[in-house]
C-alpha cells in the first residue's frame, strides 16, 4: 500500500543484525533492547528467573532469551541465527541475532543479507579484534547500508572517552578500505542499559543518539533500488476456473518486483527472448493498480502472448541488465568441502537455477589484513573470495552494488542439495540485447 | 522517491506472497496447512480434541473457498497402529506427529505450508522460511540451510520434505492488524464469550468431557477468549471482555504475557517445542 507523505509517520520495518564475538555481550544487548522497550512478557521473565535459579546461580541471564535451543543453553553459546521482534511507536524491528564463532560467515550472511543495518559489538576492554574486522568487512561486502559500532562494556573501562576515541580510531583506520558510508559509534553498557534505550548519566562527553534512538531515526527509505525495473517471473498465473469467463484467457506473470517501478502501458522487454511488449494490466490481490514498485509482489498481463516462464525476467527499456554465461563474482564459501576450480554447482539467481562450473578462483580475501591473496588453490569454509563462473545458459543480472536482488546468487551442491556458497555479482561488462525487437506476428 | 514506501503490513504481505509463489514455482505436490485462498489442498490433523468451533470453521471455510480439504484423524492413526499412545496417555500432542508424517507420506507431499511464526516461541525463532525435513520428518536445528537474500533453496531428494512458513516475520499484533485491514473471518472462540472453566495447573481450562473436573477442582462460569488455539484439554482461556477485532488489538498490544503463555503443551519443559519439532511437528 502506498502511503501518502502527508499522512502520519508510517510504521515501517527496520531489519538489523547484531554481530560480535563470543562474550561481546550481543545476546545481552538484544535482551536489554527487548527489556527496556517493554517487549518482554511476564511469562518470559518468569522462565528467565526459573532458569536463573536452576543454572545461573540466581542471576538472570538476558542471553537466555535469544538462545532458544537446548544445546545453546547448555553450552552458553549461540548456534544459529535467531530472529526477534519488537516495536516502538515509530518503527517495527526485526533482529537477526548472528553468532560470532563457528560458522560465522555462513550465519552472518544468513542473518544480514537483507538487513538495513548491522550492529558490530566491540568489547571496550579489548578493542578491535580480528572478529570485529571480519564482521565489518562482511557487512560491507553485503552492502548493508548502515553500520553501528556499539562499544560495549564501557562501564569496565570507567566510561573513558579516551578509550572510546581510541577504538573509534582503530575502526577508522580500516573503514576507508571497505566503502561503508554511514557509520555511527555509540558507547554503551548492554548489561546496565546505558545508552541502549535510556541515555547514560556517565557519558556527558557523548552527544550522539542512544542505540534505540538511532535505530528509530536512521533513514531507510532509499535502501531498495527504485530506478531500474526488474521482475523475475516466479510463476505463470493461469487461473483454472472454467466457470469464470473473465479468466478464460488470463495469462499473467507473477513475481516480486526486484527493482524499479512499473506503470500500466509501459514498454518492457522479456528476457531471455529479448522481445518488447507493453504492460496491459498490473494485478494485485486488492485489484488492478496503475503502478507498482520494488519490493511489491504483483502479477503483470502483457499486450502480447510471448514465451515467458519461471526464470524469465521482465525489465524496463532503460538500463538493461547484463547478460551472459561468463560471470565474475565475490563469494562466501560456506561448506567444509573446499571449492576448487572445475567444480560443477547449481547457480540459483532470482527465480532461475542453472548448472555452472567454476572456471577460476582469482583471489582470497584475508580478513585480518584486508589484503587479497592472488590465485589460491581453493576457498575453504568461511572464506571470502573472487571467482569466475560459466553458466550453462545465459543469466540476466545487475551488479550487486546496483541491486541486491538481481545481483546476488546461491551456489547449491548437486546431489546433497546443500547451499554451499553465496555470491555477489560484479557489474556486467556487456548487455545481452542492446536492440530489443518489437513483438510481431 | 520517498513516496514509494511500504508500511509494515504491506511489507510482510509482499514477503509472504513471494514465499508462497516460490512454493508454487518449485514444488510438485505442496499442501497448505491452514485455510487460505491458495490453490493448494488443505491438510488438517484432527487430534479428536479440537474445539468444536474450530472444526466448524475449518469445514465451512474450506467449502466457501472451494478448497480440497484433507483431514487425518489421530483416532484413526491409533486404530491403524501408526500412532501408539503410552499407558494412560490422554494428550494427543505427541500422537499428532506420526499422524502428520503418515499423511505426508500417503499423499507424497513434498512441501507443507504452515502458519508458524518466529515470535511465537524460542525454538521457532530459529526457523527458516524453508525448513528442510529429512526422510523421517526431522528438523535439524544445528544444520539448517543458510537463507540469503530472497533466495530459497527448495531442492529435495525423494522422501524428503519442506515445511514453509510464509508468516515467519509476523508478530501477533501484525496478524490481528492484518485481519482488521483485510476483514478476515476468524473462529468465534477468539472473541469474548461465557464458558465453564476449571482451574488446573495455574490456568483456566475449558470444562470438557475428555478430562472432566476432578473432585476438589474449582469450576467457574467466566467471560473468556483464546489467544491461541490448541487442544481443548490444554488450551488456557484468558479472562477477557474483548468482543471485537479492535478490542483484541488493544488487548494484545497491552498484554504482559506471551501469546502461547497459556499453552500447557509448550510449558511441559523449556525445550518442549524444540523436541516436538525435531520429531516432525510443525
Amino acid at each position: 500500500m502506498i502511503m501518502p507523505l502527508s499522512a502520519q509517520p508510517v510504521a515501517d520495518i527496520l531489519r538489523f543484525n547484531t554481530c560480535g564475538s563470543v562474550d561481546d555481550g550481543k545476546s545481552t544487548l538484544i535482551g536489554r533492547l527487548l527489556y527496556d522497550t517493554k517487549s518482554l512478557m511476564e511469562d518470559q521473565l518468569e522462565a528467565l528467573e526459573r532458569s536463573a535459579d536452576l543454572s545461573g546461580g540466581g542471576r538472570i541471564n538476558l542471553a537466555n532469551l535469544t538462545d532458544g535451543l537446548r544445546a545453546e543453553r547448555e553450552q552458553g553459546i549461540t548456534i544459529d541465527v535467531a530472529y526477534r521482534y519488537f516495536a516502538t511507536p515509530r518503527r517495527k524491528f526485526i533482529i537477526a541475532d548472528t553468532p560470532g564463532h563457528v560458522q560465522y560467515t555462513r550465519n552472518m550472511v544468513t542473518g544480514a543479507s537483507l538487513a538495513n543495518l548491522a550492529i558490530v559489538l566491540v568489547d571496550a576492554r579489548t578493542g578491535v579484534i580480528e572478529q570485529s574486522r571480519r564482521h565489518t568487512a562482511i557487512a560491507a561486502l553485503l552492502r548493508i547500508p548502515h553500520l553501528v559500532v556499539a562499544v560495549n562494556k564501557m562501564d569496565l573501562v570507567g566510561w573513558s572517552e579516551e578509550r572510546f576515541l581510541e577504538i573509534r580510531a582503530q575502526f577508522e583506520a580500516f573503514l576507508p578500505r571497505l566503502d561503508m558510508k554511514d557509520v555511527q559509534f555509540i558507547p554503551l553498557s548492554a548489561l546496565n542499559g546505558d545508552n541502549v534505550v535510556e541515555r547514560s548519566p556517565h557519558t556527558a562527553w557523548y552527544a550522539g543518539p542512544t542505540l534505540l534512538g538511532h535505530l528509530e531515526q536512521v533513514h531507510i527509505g532509499s535502501d531498495w533500488n527504485l530506478q531500474d525495473f526488474r521482475l523475475p517471473v516466479q510463476w505463470v498465473n493461469r487461473p483454472n476456473q472454467p466457470g469464470d469467463a473473465r479468466h478464460h484467457d488470463f495469462r499473467g506473470f507473477s513475481g516480486q518486483i526486484a527493482g524499479g517501478i512499473v506503470r500500466r502501458g509501459q514498454a518492457v522487454v522479456a528476457l531471455p527472448g529479448g522481445l518488447r511488449t507493453r504492460v496491459k494490466e498490473i494485478h494485485t490481490f486488492d485489484g488492478p493498480v496503475e503502478e507498482a514498485f520494488c519490493p511489491q509482489s504483483v502479477t503483470l498481463r502483457l499486450e502480447h502472448d510471448i514465451d515467458i516462464s519461471r526464470g524469465s525476467m521482465l525489465v524496463g527499456l532503460e538500463n538493461l541488465p547484463g547478460g551472459g554465461t561468463d560471470l565474475h563474482a565475490r563469494i562466501c564459501w560456506m561448506h567444509p568441502r573446499p571449492l576448487r576450480r572445475g567444480h560443477k554447482l547449481l547457480f540459483k539467481h532470482t527465480t532461475n537455477t542453472v548448472p555452472a562450473v567454476v572456471t577460476e578462483i582469482e583471489h582470497r580475501l584475508d580478513i585480518a589484513s584486508l589484503e587479497t591473496r592472488i590465485a589460491p588453490d581453493a576457498l575453504g569454509l568461511n572464506d571470502l573470495g573472487e571467482i569466475r563462473l560459466r553458466t550453462a545458459r545465459p543469466v540476466f543480472f545487475d551488479g550487486y552494488a546496483t541491486n541486491r536482488l538481481t545481483g546476488s546468487f546461491l551456489l547449491i551442491e548437486p546431489g546433497t542439495n546443500a547451499t554451499v556458497g553465496a555470491g555477489m555479482l560484479h557489474p556486467p561488462t556487456q548487455t545481452l540485447c542492446s536492440e530489443p525487437t518489437d513483438y510481431t506476428i | 522517491m520517498s513516496g514509494y514506501h511500504l508500511d509494515h503490513l504491506a511489507h510482510l504481505e509482499t514477503e509472504a506472497i513471494h514465499i508462497m509463489r516460490e512454493v508454487a514455482g518449485e514444488f510438485e505436490r505442496p499442501a497448505l496447512f491452514h485455510p487460505s485462498d491458495m490453490p493448494f489442498p488443505l491438510l488438517n490433523v484432527d487430534t479428536g480434541h479440537h474445539f468444536p468451533e474450530l472444526n466448524e470453521f475449518r469445514d465451512r471455510r474450506a467449502a466457501q473457498l472451494g478448497a480440497r480439504l484433507i483431514v487425518r484423524r489421530v483416532e484413526e492413526a491409533i486404530a491403524r497402529g501408526i500412532a501408539v499412545p503410552a499407558n494412560g496417555e490422554i494428550s494427543r500432542n505427541r500422537l499428532q506427529i506420526p499422524t502428520l508424517l503418515a499423511a505426508i507420506e500417503e499423499y507424497r507431499f513434498d512441501c507443507c505450508i504452515g502458519g508458524a511464526r518466529r515470535d511465537e516461541e524460542k525454538a521457532r525463532a530459529k526457523e527458516r522460511f524453508f525448513s528442510f525435513r529429512d526422510g523421517f520428518g526431522q528438523w535439524d536445528p544445528k544444520n539448517q540451510r543458510p537463507e540469503i537474500w530472497n533466495l530459497y533453496n527448495a531442492r529435495l531428494n525423494p522422501g524428503e520434505n519442506m515445511r514453509v512458513f510464509p508468516l515467519s516475520n509476523w508478530t501477533e499484533v501484525d496478524v490481528w492488524e492484518y485481519i482488521r485491514r483485510e476483514r478476515l473471518e476468524v473462529p468465534p472462540i477468539y472473541f469474548s464469550h461465557g464458558r465453564q472453566c476449571v482451574r488446573r495447573g495455574g490456568q483456566w481450562l475449558p470444562v470438557n468431557g475428555l478430562a472432566p473436573p476432578k473432585p476438589g477442582e474449582e469450576v467457574r462460569e467466566l467471560v473468556v477468549r483464546v489467544r491461541t488455539i490448541g487442544d481443548i484439554i490444554s488450551t488456557g482461556m484468558i479472562e477477557s471482555p474483548a468482543s471485537s477485532i479492535d478490542d483484541i488489538i488493544a488487548e494484545v498490544a497491552a498484554a504482559r504475557v506471551t501469546e502461547r503463555g497459556a499453552r500447557a503443551d509448550d510449558r511441559a519443559s523449556e525445550a518442549a517445542m524444540e523436541d516436538r519439532k525435531k520429531a516432525g511437528y510443525f
